[in-house]
């Protein structure tokens, strides 16, 4: 199943990549699709079913929203600590517990933590993350677990889990 | 369209700008990564979303669309990456750090 869904995505991506739709285009993109669903497919989400229910796209299009606000809200914030004379920074590696339980979902979460400017993820064990921080702003785990995962913690697991 | 296609690339410009500051002013290889890889991610993918407002629907827009999520995927797993190599290779945390959680976990 999930070597299907890879072989359809790789596809999919091809088309909009080359930007044509010869027939030779297309038979050169289907054998090229099959090699990498044959070859990458066991790294593939093992359950497919859940991501053909339609209410996660609808919470996915929210939370790109969200983060994209918060992306740019962190990074303005970033660029005046650069562009202060006596840069106010106080870096930190943090420990930030977290409930999600899928692979898929952990990546998700570290790769959301590390794109908003301030944080980049260290390392994931267990169910904790590691993140170093460029402004540790409270000694309180709660305080800095709440400011740095919760806020997109509710909807990834809405959209992966 | 083309206006606007013009002010999300001068915006990308300059966040490249401020990432490139950051990259000399800011003390050690973690917080240099941060502005390295975030203000320069941010910059580039709103020059590629000026580019698509730029040429539209065509070939050249929809590829510079594309690379948008290539390049965020790449970004945050090779800054990721980075940071725990660099970690476990020995760099120290520079000397305003204030916290270090990680130091138990990698001595075990």
């Amino acid at each position: 199943m999930r070597y299907i869904a890879l072989f359809i995505l790789a596809f999919i991506f091809w088309l909009l990549l080359t930007f044509n739709i010869d027939i030779s285009n297309i038979i050169v993109g289907i054998v090229a699709s099959l090699i990498t669903a044959f070859v990458f497919g066991k790294y593939f989400i093992k359950d497919v079913i859940p991501f053909l229910q339609p209410q996660r796209y609808f919470w996915l299009i929210i939370y790109l929203f969200i983060f994209t606000w918060e992306c740019i809200k962190a990074n303005f914030y970033v660029a005046y600590l650069v562009l202060h004379p006596a840069m106010p920074i106080k870096p930190g590696i943090v420990k930030v517990k977290m409930g999600l339980k899928t692979n898929i979902a952990k990546t998700m979460l570290a790769n959301s933590i590390t794109m908003t400017p301030g944080t980049i993820t260290v390392d994931i064990i267990n169910d904790e993350i590691y993140v170093h921080w460029i402004y540790v702003s409270s000694e309180d785990p709660e305080e800095y677990s709440q400011k740095i995962s919760g806020r997109f913690e509710k909807y990834i697991k809405k959209i992966f889990e | 369209m083309e206006i606007i296609g013009f002010i999300f690339i001068c915006i990308g410009i300059l966040f490249n700008f401020f990432g490139c500051i950051g990259l000399t002013r800011l003390p050690d290889v973690y917080n240099r990564l941060q502005s390295a890889t975030k203000c320069v991610t941010l910059g580039t993918c709103s020059i590629l979303i000026g580019v698509f407002f730029h040429f539209g629907f065509t070939e050249a827009g929809i590829k510079a669309i594309i690379a948008i999520p290539l390049l965020f995927f790449s970004a945050t797993v090779a800054a990721h990456a980075l940071v725990k190599g660099a970690y476990i290779f020995g760099v120290k945390l520079g000397d305003k750090s204030v916290k270090d959680d990680y130091k138990d976990v990698t001595k075990s």
